[in-house]
């Protein structure tokens, strides 16, 4: 059996889990074995429904009034003693801010491998065969896990979610024991941005902009631009980031983040090689830069050459005219 | 406040990234090597916290001999001691087997430290799991990927990042916090650092010393390969009139690429 770990979110399971799950049904699928999807928390019984429609073929609960604020001590013990009493094969988490904390320390509770932030996963000779980004994605690294179960996170927005709308199957409740003072750090808030902005790496359209924007207020006609789509982000390029025009959570990068968007808009971004290792992922992607030499030229599908601050507006407008279509 | 930083030698962000093919490794010819970014920010946030509270901090670095070039930076950047946990074996992509041998020279080496630091992922290997795996391993709790931290009587405050906000965690000490970005702005070594830190020596410890076998502690991750990234084709770059190329840009977009 595989299993994906469902990372619950003001109440509701993240996209990016859903993802985690139907990744691990096609695996499963492949390999002849069962689905199952885990839900912690101190109530969760009420969001099987929705991991059954996204391919589970068995929902695991562990309700403990301990799991009501999240803490890597308590949900790791949580998920070893899931995979105790089930004995999956494989167990994938989202590689989200919460996977990244969980899996690894999982990981080091059960003395097994943990593959991070995989782009593809693969049944080669019966085992599964992970690939991975490393340095951004200058290069990617195929690993096979010698260690049992076969533990992964995945990367958001890269694995297609499968839908099963009305599917059922059999839950199970797993208990598992807390003890008092195992848990010696916890979130005790949560703050949103003031904007509630998606965050980059789970955007569907990521609007970047670099040193071309010449300060800060240009970042305004990016927002405009990204507002005109649904799940869409800003983003930023290092040197926009280090003047200080947006804050770091923006950066696309070998410092920032890795993203893999449906489509990349650049603009005012030269594509310097730590950058274009960050978004060199994405479906598609749209540059716009005065200097028609510039590299993020070279990796772009599209292009215009020209005056960004001329440009920008416009594309705006015509985006909003050919999303009413 | 007793602060332990681990820091890693890695290429630096402009490298380019050749891989030989047999061998299925990165090839180090040519590539300028310094301490991983994220780890700079961890070593700042313990030196400001040892210049506001006082105590003490060690630098370690798990690796080959050369990373005491970067155990040597963060001395003269103000840290009191370094330590090299030597281990010669080629990089292996598995955070649990870096992380066993961090939690060994921890508890045997290393002991009684309040905060242990890292960066929040080493620049390269891009794994994002040995602060929490050897937080995990020592029983402590973590805060990963902090952007500020605030010590007070035997607790740690950190933000952490999250999609689209953050989070406010409260630790317990000893503790694990992983440093991101945004932390704090690391300083330059001055130049009468660097002449201290020439002179100060950077003992050195075994796998063997720290009780490992030979082979050990091995690695779990086998790599079966190590590929470029599939390269793009540049495409269409218009050029011309602004509302014009606009127009085309869009159209070409929604009719050819079907995006929108």
């Amino acid at each position: 059996m595989i299993a994906a770990y469902l990372e619950i979110r003001d109440g509701k399971i993240k996209k990016s889990s859903f993802e985690a799950l139907s990744e691990a049904r096609r695996r499963a699928d492949e390999l002849g074995s069962g689905t199952a999807a885990v839900l912690a928390g101190p109530a969760v019984a009420d969001l099987a429904p929705a991991a059954f429609a996204a391919g589970a073929s068995k929902v695991y609960l562990i309700e403990n009034p301990e799991l009501a604020g999240y803490s890597a001590q308590g949900y790791a013990l949580a998920l070893a003693g899931f995979v105790a009493e089930a004995k999956p094969a494989a167990l994938f988490f989202a590689a989200t801010a919460m996977g990244k904390d969980l899996a690894p320390r999982v990981a080091a509770r059960l003395g097994a491998a943990l593959a991070s932030d995989c782009t593809k996963v693969a049944v080669k000779d019966g085992t599964l065969e992970f690939t991975r980004p490393i340095y951004a994605g200058k290069a990617f690294l195929s690993v096979r896990l010698k260690s049992s179960p076969q533990l992964a996170t995945l990367r958001p927005n890269v694995f297609p979610v499968v839908e099963a709308a009305g599917a059922s199957g059999e839950t199970v409740k797993v208990e598992v024991a807390i003890p008092e003072g195992a848990v010696k750090g916890r979130v005790v808030d949560v703050l949103k941005e003031e904007s509630a902005e998606l965050d980059v790496t789970e955007a569907d359209v990521v609007v970047s902009g670099g040193r071309g924007l010449k300060g800060p207020e240009a970042f305004a006609l990016l927002r405009d631009l990204a507002a005109v789509f649904p799940r869409a982000a800003v983003g930023a390029s290092r040197s926009a980031v280090d003047s200080g025009w947006i804050g770091h959570q923006h950066q696309v990068g070998q410092t920032g983040k890795t993203v893999s968007p449906e489509l990349y808009v650049a603009i005012g971004i030269s594509g310097a090689i730590q950058h274009l290792a960050g978004m060199s992922s994405s479906k598609f992607i749209v540059a716009v830069n005065k200097d028609l030499e510039a590299p993020i030229f070279k990796v772009a599908d599209y292009g215009i050459a020209g005056d960004l601050f001329e440009i920008v507006p416009k594309l705006t407008e015509e985006f909003k005219k050919a999303l009413k279509d | 406040m007793n602060m332990l930083v681990f820091v890693k030698r890695v290429p630096d962000t402009e490298s380019r990234i050749r891989i030989q093919h047999e061998s299925r490794t990165i090839a180090e010819e040519g590539l300028n090597f310094v301490i991983s970014p994220y780890d700079e920010y961890a070593v700042e946030e313990a030196l400001r916290l040892k210049e506001s509270k006082g105590g003490t901090v060690r630098v370690v670095s798990v690796g080959r001999d050369e990373a005491a070039v970067v155990l040597r930076k963060c001395l003269a950047m103000g840290a009191d001691e370094a330590l090299l946990v030597k281990d010669d074996s080629p990089e292996s992509f598995d955070g649990l087997r870096t992380a066993r041998i961090i939690a060994r020279a921890v508890e045997s080496k290393l002991a009684g430290a309040d905060l242990l630091l890292f960066g929040k992922q080493s620049v390269g290997a891009d794994n994002s799991q040995v602060p929490a795996m050897v937080a995990e391993l020592l029983g402590l709790p973590q805060a990963a990927v902090v952007t500020k931290l605030e010590v007070e009587a035997g607790t740690a405050t950190a933000l952490r990042e999250i999609e689209g906000g953050t989070e406010k965690v409260v630790l317990a000490l000893p503790a694990v916090v992983s440093a991101q970005k945004g932390l704090n702005e690391p300083r330059y070594e001055t130049l009468k650092g660097i002449m201290a830190a020439k002179k100060k020596p950077i003992p050195v410890v075994t796998l063997q010393e720290l009780g490992f076998g030979p082979g050990e502690p091995a690695s779990q991750v086998e790599t079966t390969g190590i590929d470029m990234p599939a390269a793009r084709q540049a495409g269409k770059i218009l050029q011309g009139d602004p509302a014009e190329t606009v127009r085309e840009l869009v159209r070409l977009l929604r009719d050819e690429a079907k995006v929108i």
